[in-house]
């Protein structure tokens, strides 16, 4: 029996259903010691702004129990560099790059960097981070405003016919609306979730233990979160959904999946295991075999309530 | 290259109050690992601890990897529960290392821990083929107390000169390790010398004022904590000349002069 892996996100295609997360990942030439790279259904790349990026001063990460805090600052080499240095590798892979971008405060940049990444070939996609919890310019995330993210994905769209995808916070009251907001505004899919924040102290010192206070939680802690998320999401929006959150392997993917979500993303799972990417690839064969499912479209939404 | 792979442990022994000496078998990662270099060991398949840990690498001996970690956490408490028998998902070696010159006279400055990778870097550094080739090795250990110095008899075994500092006097110099390196730089006259440390933060910049103010080259071993250690994450960024760099992939081994303090 011929197991039918592939799945569609907009207009991109993937061979399979898992890709690598943002920020979890570098530019993928930090796993090619351990996995063999083509295997993946896509690889999203660390958020690239306009600019170069310094990043936020350390310590940037620390554990909690079940999953960690991070708070990076998107450090990045900004879009020129990236695109003379770091698209290359993931070409060579022959995987489909989506291109995770982002503001420094003004939401212009990301219309002057879709328009950059638009004319790239290599670039299958684009993903909209309008998630990150850890740049300090702005109170609010566009992510936590349905108008905001409506005008953000809507003049975005406008200036680029590539897969676009917008990654939504889990830092709010209603996902559903932020996520219909995006696809009223022409977003293809959604990416969800970013980390949910959150504080950890060192008690002897008095000191939080990330040098910015909040951070963002990751790693399996998050997953029960991000799957009645997708579940929801995936119920009352028409969009493909992109499904991460503390995913480690092949049961927490078929969660996922199995919520509604057409693909997933292995995020602090890389951290710990490199191959738990492609680990879990074969491990959703093994699944389908098993189970007589030729076809994972099968296993996609297939909850029953 | 680095592997990633399963690997038994030999043995793993408390050695002093809180001190283990850890003993793992992988030939792959033995066979390419330098001084300086650490590996990300996982220590238990629960989702608690869930990060691996870096260790630096104290010892290579064959096939076998020596490690020499102090119990400061719940990730080095629960690796100090492991006997010898299970396995250890490794990924390694990784990082940066020194640079051993072997054309200078070296001088290496520990602080607490900070002896760990430096035993390895000895013995590179003082294996020669001829007694007369053999470099001259001055290794200054600094600790807090008597008890807490580490790693004398290793170094003494390699035929290094080891000198002491403690903070409270009970062994060897009164004062801290890099006071004694200020004074025998005054007292001694070195030839080519170069200046090698691995400590705490604090050490290691005081260190690095001294190789600017003695104009001799400093190879530094930074620590930051790491979430992956392969370079992914840039958790662990330190501020250089040169821009943001990984402790994990571009260090963690650095020269004095390329680090900005905060």
């Amino acid at each position: 029996m011929e197991i039918k892996l592939a799945v569609n996100i907009g207009k991109l295609k993937l061979k399979n259903p898992v890709m690598v997360a943002s920020g979890t990942f570098g530019y993928a030439e930090e796993f090619k010691d351990f996995m063999n790279l083509k295997e993946l259904g896509a690889i999203v790349t660390k958020t690239i702004t306009l600019r170069p990026r310094k990043g936020n001063p350390g310590p940037r990460t620390c554990e909690t129990p079940a999953g960690m805090l991070n708070s990076i600052g998107l450090e990045n080499p900004g879009v020129d560099r990236f695109i003379k240095e770091k698209l290359l590798i993931i070409k060579r892979t022959g995987v489909p790059a989506i291109v995770s971008i982002a503001s420094e405060g003004d939401p212009e940049e990301f219309i002057v960097l879709t328009r950059r990444l638009d004319k790239i070939k290599e670039v299958s996609a684009i993903e909209l981070n309008i998630s990150c919890p850890n740049i300090r310019e702005k109170s609010k995330l566009i992510s936590q405003d349905a108008q905001a993210t409506y005008e953000l994905v809507r003049s975005v769209r406008k200036v680029t016919q590539k897969t676009l995808i917008t990654k939504l916070s889990p830092n709010v009251t209603s996902i559903v609306e932020i996520a219909k907001a995006a696809q009223d505004a022409g977003s293809d899919a959604l990416s969800l979730i970013n980390t949910l924040t959150g504080m950890s102290i060192d008690v002897y010192a008095h000191k939080p233990k990330i040098a910015s206070i909040i951070a963002g939680l990751s790693g399996p802690a998050i997953k029960p979160v991000a799957v009645r998320m997708v579940w929801e999401v995936c119920k009352q929006t028409k969009l493909p959904v992109i499904g991460m959150g503390g995913i480690m392997n092949t049961e927490d993917a078929l969660e996922f999946l199995i919520a509604g979500a057409s693909a997933v993303s292995i995020g602090t799972g890389n951290f710990i295991n490199p191959k738990a990417s492609v680990e879990i690839i074969a491990g959703l064969k093994n699944y389908m075999t098993r189970n007589k499912i030729n076809d994972i479209k099968e296993v996609i939404g297939s909850l029953k309530t | 290259m680095a592997y990633q792979t399963k690997a038994k442990i030999i043995k793993n022994s408390k050695v002093g109050e809180n001190y283990f000496h850890l003993i793992i078998s992988s030939g792959k990662i033995a066979s390419i690992a330098l001084p300086g270099q650490f590996v990300n060991i996982k220590i238990s398949e629960r989702l608690f601890p869930l990060l691996r840990r870096p260790l630096s690498v104290h010892m290579v001996k064959g096939s076998a990897i020596h490690f020499f970690y102090e119990v400061v956490g719940k990730g080095t408490e629960a690796l100090s529960r492991k006997i010898a028998g299970e396995e250890l998902d490794l990924i390694g070696p990784l990082g940066n290392g020194f640079t051993a010159d072997k054309k200078k006279k070296a001088i290496l400055v520990a602080g607490g821990m900070g002896v760990a990778p430096l035993t390895f870097l000895a013995e590179k550094l003082t294996e020669s083929k001829t007694q007369k080739s053999k470099i001259k090795v001055s290794v200054l250990i600094g600790a807090r107390t008597k008890k807490q110095i580490l790693c004398e008899n290793e170094f003494k075994k390699l035929g290094c000169d080891v000198k002491i500092a403690t903070d409270d006097g009970s062994s060897g110099f009164k004062g801290k390790v890099t006071d004694l390196l200020n004074r025998l730089l005054r007292t001694t006259h070195y030839e080519l010398p170069a200046i090698y440390a691995c400590g705490p933060k604090l050490m290691l910049k005081a260190v690095s004022e001294i190789s600017k103010v003695n104009r001799i080259p400093a190879q530094l071993s930074l620590e930051e904590h790491m979430a992956c250690g392969i370079g992914a994450c840039l958790g662990c960024v330190v501020n250089t000349q040169d821009g943001m760099k990984r402790v994990c992939k571009e260090g963690p081994v650095f020269e004095a002069e390329e680090i900005i303090w905060r």
